[in-house]
């Protein structure tokens, strides 16, 4: 599984609630800051994400979209 | 790979359910109201009941509920959710009818809708958010608030002889014969917030079936009240919040589990 995220970044408030939830790290938090001020959250490592979804669920904003593809071997 | 070829409408896994306005939420980062409403609406989304749906708001940070979630709604006065939401059950029985409620919204000064909405056997779904204190006027004790518990109104922490105890209501209304489901949920981790959603689920589907009150209470944090950041916030409240409140069912299809 492959998985990517994306994060409504003027949306994202910096809570970091994803990040903890993540299983595989792949989300940290960006040094800039949006227009309300805060750190957004990113994805650091996004050839570890799975799509399986974690931080979506989490989000108490709902800002994370989540794709996910099957890698045929 | 490439991540153009992850990213594509085909691949689509998760997203924000169209049942969430797209108003940004006015939740302080991290608050757990945001992750409650998007289940719920999640919930009356996959039940296809959103034209059917009529849900109250209370006083408390969830005053603007009606701004984000899609459906019908009306608010109540503080407290007065679950007396309002007899009113429109019983002049339409078959909508599904919800109230959204803090703590010191439903276990403070609506201590006796509650109640009574309950015993009376409402067919009427309560969401109980219960954050052990007064969020939106800044922080004060609730009679949620646990012992010791520091609160604007208790500085020194709650002291159980001149304030008394904390009130657990959701095992107070499970006692009652018109509570049909009464549950204790979380949404702080990807699985509480499944579970959750589940809780949530069923409660509908008890409205459904004509089968009494349904109240499913979530543990919550108020990150701004507590004083703490929200990964931190969580992490006391697991340590703190559910050892007095524990998760689980309490009450399942009119009968109480594991002797509670
Ligand atoms: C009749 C009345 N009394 C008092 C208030 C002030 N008031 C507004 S919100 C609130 C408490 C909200 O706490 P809670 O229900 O726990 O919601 P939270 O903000 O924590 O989600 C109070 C006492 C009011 N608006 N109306
Ligand atoms: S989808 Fe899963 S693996 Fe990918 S960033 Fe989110 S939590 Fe991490
Ligand atoms: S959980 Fe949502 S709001 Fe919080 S940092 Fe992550 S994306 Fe942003
Ligand atoms: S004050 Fe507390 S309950 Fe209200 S939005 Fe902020 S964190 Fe949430
Ligand atoms: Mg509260």
């Amino acid at each position: 599984m492959k998985g990517a995220i994306v994060v409504d970044i003027e949306k994202c408030k910096g809570c970091e609630v994803c990040r903890v939830a993540c299983p595989n790290d792949v989300i940290a938090m960006a040094h800039e800051v949006n227009h309300k001020g805060y750190h957004y959250a990113f994805q650091e490592h996004q050839e570890d994400c799975v799509g399986c979804a974690n931080c979506a669920v989490v989000c108490p904003d709902g800002v994370i979209t989540v794709y996910k593809i099957k890698l045929s071997d | 790979m490439d991540i153009k070829d992850i990213i594509k409408p085909e691949n689509l896994v998760y997203q924000k359910t169209p049942l969430m306005t797209d108003k940004p939420l006015s939740y302080c980062p991290g608050c757990g109201h945001g992750t409650a409403h998007r289940i719920l609406m999640e919930v009356i989304e996959e039940m296809g009941i959103q034209s059917e749906t009529i849900g109250v708001a209370p006083v408390g940070c969830s005053v603007l509920a009606y701004d984000f979630m899609n459906v019908d709604m009306v608010g109540a006065s503080h407290g007065r959710a679950p007396a309002v939401a007899t009113g429109i059950k019983r002049c339409w029985p078959e909508k599904f009818v919800y109230t959204y409620q803090g703590d010191g919204d439903l276990a403070a000064i609506g201590t006796a809708e509650t109640i009574h909405a309950c015993n009376r056997g409402e067919n009427i779904t309560i969401i109980f958010i219960n954050n052990g204190i007064y969020g939106m006027t800044g922080g004060q004790m609730a009679p949620t608030t646990l012992k010791g518990m520091k609160t604007s109104t208790s500085p020194y922490g709650r002291d159980i002889e001149t304030m008394g105890n904390p009130l657990k209501m959701t095992e107070l209304v499970a006692q009652l014969p018109g509570t049909c489901y009464v549950t204790r949920q979380s949404v702080h981790s990807p699985r509480n917030v499944r579970r959750a959603k589940k809780a949530i689920r069923t409660a509908f589907e008890s409205q459904k079936g004509k089968k009494g009150t349904s109240l499913v209470e979530i543990v919550s944090n108020c990150n701004s009240g507590w004083k703490l950041e929200p990964v931190a916030a969580n992490d006391w409240m697991v340590e703190n919040m559910f050892p007095f409140f524990p998760l689980g069912d309490i009450k399942v299809d009119g009968k109480l589990v594991n002797n509670q």
